[in-house]
């Protein structure tokens, strides 16, 4: 079974080296890096750990680059597709617990979640993900508890159906738009949470908490469409 | 009409001038067919309201509005309104081929750079 880990990444340079040294040592050999117009050096890193880099010229947002990668892990004919963040807050080690429902046939997508257990994560984010949650399941009709997880596991079936529009932040939620619409089986796994300043002030493309309520918004505005 | 009052014929002067901006700009092709006629409409009518206020006052009555001027507000907020949203719509139509062509240019140049030697 063709496992390809896709990792996005936009000005990565401190943690990159560290990220794709972790997945090498859990067993991980294809890896993806989308350089998403870095102005650093992520993707000269990144090469030089033997990884494939495409980089896209200028920032299109995460949304884009995972929508690049997962174009990718279809091309090159993968069973199983992972996206990994490349700020260091996902374990390598957890992949595996991650992808057994997809090598079960239990489910079409995983996601692992920072908050099936409780008190992981900072008070104010976990808040925010809960609004979130509750305004993916309003719009979309699938309940998860972590909408916006980065780590998440495809297998062949859903990698075909879903169809990623969203260029930015909103994309995590609207995986699960693609889950309702092409009747794809969902489940979760638990994960640790692992909050750093680095990651929190990354995470969120270095808005903060405001840029959640900008997100949000935009899912709104989306419906009008 | 009686005379004609400054602000009449600054308006007046505004308005012929887009509107040969109009029929320029479909002789030289750059606004499609519907475009000419929409804005044509829109910039004629302004030119009749223009010189002839009182009979905007008279239409305006027909939809139960007191003043001309108030109905010309009315229907340019909303038409202001549909012209915003179309314009989100494009840009985001826009947006969405900008990160298509990124997307397709980052597979290309990685086949190239990335095949194993």
């Amino acid at each position: 079974m063709k496992i390809l880990v896709i990792v996005p990444a936009f000005n990565e340079q401190e943690k990159i080296g560290a990220v794709l040294d972790d997945l090498a040592a859990n067993g991980f050999r294809d890896i993806v890096v989308i350089n998403d117009g870095s102005g650093d050096q992520t993707a000269d890193i990144a090469r030089r750990k033997g990884k494939p880099v495409l980089t896209h010229i200028i920032n299109r947002g995460l949304g884009a680059a995972l929508g690049s990668g997962l174009e990718y892990a279809r091309k090159n004919g993968f069973d199983i597709a992972v996206t990994f963040d490349a700020d260091g807050q996902h374990r390598a080690a957890d992949i595996k617990r991650l992808i057994s429902p997809l090598i079960s046939g239990q489910s079409d997508m995983v996601i692992g979640s920072r908050l099936i257990e409780d008190g992981r994560m900072p008070r104010d984010r976990e808040i925010l993900n809960w609004l979130s949650n509750i305004l993916t399941y309003l719009l979309y009709g699938v309940w998860t508890t972590d909408s916006q997880s980065g780590l998440r596991a495809f297998n062949k079936k859903a990698l075909t159906l879903i169809n990623i529009k969203t260029d930015r932040m909103e994309v995590s939620s609207e995986f699960f738009r693609e889950v309702k619409r092409n009747g794809l089986r969902f489940s979760e796994i638990p994960i640790p949470a692992i909050y750093t300043d680095y990651s929190r002030q990354k995470g969120q493309e270095g808005f903060g908490n405001l840029n959640a309520v900008r997100v949000a918004f935009k899912m709104l505005l989306r419906i009008f469409r | 009409m009686s005379s004609i009052i400054i602000i009449q014929l600054i308006l007046l002067l505004f308005l012929l001038f887009a509107l040969s901006r109009v029929f320029l700009r479909f002789r030289g092709g750059q606004i499609k067919y519907k475009e000419f006629i929409f804005w044509s409409v829109v910039f004629v009518s302004a030119i009749f309201g223009v010189l002839f206020p009182g009979e905007t006052t008279r239409l305006a009555r027909l939809f139960g509005i007191g003043r001309g001027a108030d109905l010309v507000i009315y229907v340019s907020i909303i038409v202001l309104f549909y012209l915003i949203f179309r314009a989100y719509v494009l840009m985001e139509n826009l947006s969405h081929q900008i990160t298509e062509l990124v997307r397709k240019i980052a597979l290309e140049n990685g086949n190239k750079a990335n095949k194993p030697k």
